[in-house]
């Protein structure tokens, strides 16, 4: 059992944990930050996607000890400063992007890795970078239009109705 | 104009706000002061007898409190089955014991025989590692036919043999079916696989066991769609625990489908292991747990026979169907083939002769039991191929064939000749802007443009009927549910006029607490904030049976408008005392009491609060307060119907299928809030697509389970699905709920598998082949066009 310090939304954070233990673990069970789920056991499902120095991971993939000193950001770290939704969020719920909210924390920080690299990505580019994420509820539909909403498109081109 | 709040209104989620920000309560997030962990060992082979098991040395490992087998359930009760079907010589069928852990054999993988339970997770996975189990492999049945032949190895050594049940319906119609089919014009045939398939909501299946033993109280949270069911079937029978000591929570529950309505072992598990160990006892699945221990879904083998007479009349309908169970019945699985299937038979035609014959087997797998539609996407499928496939044999159009059969909008409610009476439909309305949402008229062109590209282009409709809103409980009781299908509401209005809502149905996705809020904001005049919507605890809310069958707001929102109904009576008392009027002149509009004829008022709130402060109140006419429950039992079932619409592109050399367009018109009756019923019927779709070309739980020939994994199992992703063209203005309202609504919660996985199907053998239209079973893989459908083209 090591000590492992890293920066998670911001704040400086530590607490023990054996070499073993994966990220996605060190995140629910020892911070307390079960936001970020896990829905497989084969790193699939992309329910568990952080980003870890900016890049997206998924964090059953990875050791909590390879990410100690690394920024983290959650899906707890994505609000605005004042607690609203950031932009990425409230256009999920404008356009009706998640249902049972499970897979949400993963293409929440899918779609901001997303956007980070192309900032008005087309559908096909959406639907390509969320290859690693499944959603069982949506039907993506209205996944695809939420992020490119947020990336400020026009949302009446993408969808067909 | 669209509304802004109310009924009709697409207002936004309220639950969005937790769900995106991390801080929705899913059943893992529950962590118990002291708990421990179980971790279930699980049975690798198909068959086996359990000649021993040497639990020593994991009982000694670090950490272990308890290792559990079968003999420290002696005495507790099997997991129940909720539906017993009776065959048709009237017998009930063979109902296997199903124990809580493997009993003296294990009969699938994934059967769990033993568990262990230890201060962390990792101390209990590695002394499930020390187990010693001696189990002597058995040949496992794994084909239905094959387990229903003379001297087959039983699954059930206590059985006659691996039949279920031998189910016939009607009866006493056969005799006319078969004689009719003898004598027509034209006799379509189609044998197919309604392929297994695994219902994979995001979040697993996780349960976690307390016991207080100085009030004796257990609790349990467990991921499921009816808490109050849960509590029921295990408290009755499994563990022997009455109701007002057991304490079922559902919270947040990340995806149903269906899977999670039934009790299983692990919940039973961590109850009993909870009192047995004087600790909380956590178990959370893991994905490939999921796969081999989840109740799968679909699984038939049918023949079809459709007899018509020269002008595509439909005379007569004949279907022969096998049913997989499983190893064990899981908690409704007899009821799926039977009557949530041979029940919709007749779908949106007039066929005046109808027999279906289902043989429900046994079998070394998983138990098979409701998935999203349950029984009605079997039904639509087997009849919406045949009906194509009729189509193209009797050289006419098949939506005009469709059309020629169609029950008509002036013949309802219509009786059909598998005891069901459809109360409203317009099909030739859906069928109408299916055609225009899809543009049929402009497929000619595409077709083209598409093979310049070199692809092989095919449109495919096809039109469906469900029965939502189970049901009256009478009528189930006949057919053998074990339980009442009503749903229950409490609208407990406070004292300063905000409302708490608490429901029987539970929401997994589906947004309740946004569109029931609306169905009560809408009735009282008053601001949806102001309403809540409690559900998932048998503690806060009184007995319901949950949400499945697209029924929640069918059976559940029509609880909540006559429990609202009682309120805004009981409020009209109150205001008529205040005002010194007439009850009978009492007006409620807006959140406003009024009197009609005078400019007398008084607002919602004053007369909440005169209700819990009764000062200036009838005393001697009515009690103070103002909650009111309701317990509502349907009359009917509801019959949402409509046209679905697929495009495909085929490449001809991959055989890979691509679906370009899909189109959906729906009759739901009634809306409350359109963006999340569009929603649903997205998410359905994307299913349906998924169970056509994609998905598909494989065992070999030894029951080992092909599939386990996501790496096997072909869930669909965002680039596998196109954007979704959907409406839903075709509304014939349902006639005997207080709402008008149907439920929309299934119609897209019902709907969408014969249109996909039937658009790809379209777009093989040159190649003459007429089926090729699901999913269509790139494989099955370049091994069809080379058998096509070699003319096998």
């Amino acid at each position: 059992m090591t000590t492992i310090t890293m920066r998670v939304n911001g704040k400086d954070v530590s607490a023990p944990a054996e070499g073993n233990t994966l990220l996605v673990n060190f995140l629910r069970e020892d911070l307390k930050l079960t936001g970020t789920h896990v829905g497989c056991d084969t790193s699939q499902c992309g329910a568990c996607v952080v980003h870890v120095n900016g890049v997206a991971v998924k964090s059953c993939t990875m050791f909590a000890e390879d990410a100690a000193g690394a920024e983290v950001s959650t899906i707890e770290g994505m609000a605005n400063a004042d607690g609203s939704l950031g932009t990425i969020q409230q256009a999920f719920q404008d356009y009706h992007g998640l249902q049972c909210g499970f897979c949400t924390p993963g293409m929440v920080m899918i779609a901001a890795d997303l956007l980070r690299s192309n900032p008005t990505p087309s559908e096909q580019e959406i639907r390509d970078h969320l290859e690693g994420n499944i959603c069982r509820c949506t039907g993506y539909h209205n996944i695809v239009k939420a992020i490119q909403a947020a990336s400020g498109q026009d949302v009446s081109a993408v969808a067909a109705e | 104009m669209p509304k802004d709040s109310g009924i009709g209104a697409s207002s936004k989620r309220r639950e969005d706000l937790r769900f995106l920000t991390g801080n929705g309560k899913y059943t893992d997030d529950v962590n118990v002061a002291g708990q421990s962990h179980a971790v279930f060992v699980r049975s690798d082979l198909a068959h086996g007898r359990i000649e021993s098991i040497d639990v020593t040395e994991a009982e000694a490992a670090p950490g272990v409190l308890k290792v559990f087998t079968a003999k420290d359930f002696e005495g507790v009760g099997g997991v129940p089955c909720g539906w017993c079907v009776t065959d048709k010589h009237g017998e009930p069928m063979q109902e296997p014991k199903h124990p809580v852990l493997a009993e003296g054999k294990v009969r699938h993988v994934g059967d769990p025989y033993a568990v262990v339970v230890a201060e962390t997770l990792d101390q209990a996975r590695n002394a499930a590692e020390l187990i010693d189990a001696d189990i002597t492999e058995l040949p496992a049945v794994v084909n239905m036919k094959d387990a229903l032949k003379d001297g087959a190895t039983k699954v059930h050594d206590d059985l006659t043999s691996n039949l279920c049940y031998d189910w016939g319906f009607v009866e006493e119609n056969k005799g006319a079916v078969d004689e009719a089919i003898r004598n027509a014009h034209h006799v379509t045939t189609l044998e197919l696989v309604n392929n297994r398939l695994i219902a994979n909501p995001m979040e697993p299946r996780v349960a976690v066991g307390e016991y207080d033993p100085w009030k004796d109280e257990h609790t349990l949270w467990t991921t499921s769609q009816n808490p109050h069911v849960i509590r029921l079937l295990m408290g009755a029978f499994v563990l022997g625990i009455p109701e007002h000591k057991l304490r079922v929570i559902a919270p947040d529950v990340g995806g149903g489908f269906g899977t999670k309505i039934f009790h299983y072992a692990e919940e039973a598990f961590c109850t009993f292991a909870a009192k047995a160990l004087k600790r909380p006892v956590k178990w959370t699945c893991t994905r490939s747990e999921a796969f081999m221990s989840d109740a799968h879904g679909r699984d038939h083998v049918s023949k079809i026979e459709l007899a018509m007479d020269e002008s595509g009349k439909f005379l007569a309908l004949r279907t022969d169907t096998y049913a997989n169970m499983g190893a064990y019945l899981s908690t409704f699985a007899p009821s799926v083939p039977t009557w949530l299937h041979g029940t919709l038979m007749a779908g949106n035609y007039i066929t005046p002769l109808i027999y279906v014959n289902v043989k429900a087997v046994f079998t070394n797998t998983v138990p098979v039991d409701a998935y999203r539609g349950a029984g009605r996407p079997e039904a639509t499928y087997q009849l919406e191929r045949v009906v194509d496939k009729a189509a193209r044999e009797m050289g006419i159009d098949p939506v005009e064939l469709r059309r020629r059969n169609f029950i008509n909008k002036d013949q309802f409610p219509y009786d059909t000749p598998v005891a069901v009476t459809y109360d409203t439909g317009d099909y030739h309305a859906t069928m109408d802007k299916l055609l225009e949402i899809s543009d049929r008229d402009g497929f000619a062109a595409r077709k083209a443009e598409s093979a310049a590209r070199g692809k092989l282009r095919g449109y495919g409709v096809a039109h469906y009927i469900e029965a939502c809103g189970i049901a009256p409980s009478n009528l189930v009781g006949q057919l053998g549910a074990r339980a009442g299908l009503y749903e229950s509401a409490t609208v407990r209005v406070n004292a300063t006029g905000s409302i708490s809502v608490m429901t029987g149905s539970h929401s997994h996705g589906q947004g309740h607490e946004t569109s029931f809020a609306q169905v009560v904001a809408d009735m009282l005049g008053i601001p949806e904030e102001q309403i809540d919507i409690i559900h998932g605890d048998t503690a806060r809310t009184p007995m319901g049976m949950g949400t499945y069958g697209s029924r929640s707001i069918a059976v559940g929102g029509s609880a909540m408008v006559r429990a609202t109904e009682k309120i805004i009576a009981k409020a009209k008392k109150i205001a008529s005392h205040l005002m010194e009027a007439s009850e009978s002149d009492v007006e409620f509009a807006n959140g406003q009491f009024t009197v009609a004829g005078t400019d007398k008022s008084v607002a919602w709130g004053d007369v909440c609060l005169a209700a819990y402060v009764p000062h200036n109140y009838p005393l001697e006419d009515i009690e103070p307060g103002l909650e009111e429950t309701s317990f509502y039992d349907p009359a009917n079932f509801t019959y949402p119907s409509g046209g679905y619409c697929c495009e495909v592109e085929v490449d001809p050399d991959t055989g890979k299928v691509d679906v370009v367009a899909f189109s959906a018109a729906d009759d739901f009756g009634n809306v409350i809030n359109p963006m999340i019923v569009e929603g649903q019927v997205h998410g359905g779709v994307a299913q349906g697509i998924g169970q056509a070309v994609l998905e598909n739980c494989v065992y070999d020939e030894n029951g080992q389970l092909l599939t386990g994994s996501y790496m096997d199992y072909a869930m669909p992703r965002a680039y596998d699905v196109p954007m979704f063209t959907v409406d839903h203005s075709c509304q014939t309202p349902c006639t005997h709920n207080p709402l008008g609504v149907k439920g929309c919660g299934e119609a897209g996985a019902i709907g969408s598998p014969p249109a996909i199907v039937n658009a790809v053998l379209d777009a093989l239209n040159d190649f003459g082949i007429d089926h090729i079973d699901m999913p269509l893989s790139p494989q099955r459908v370049w091994a069809a066009m080379q058998d096509a083209k070699s003319g096998a």
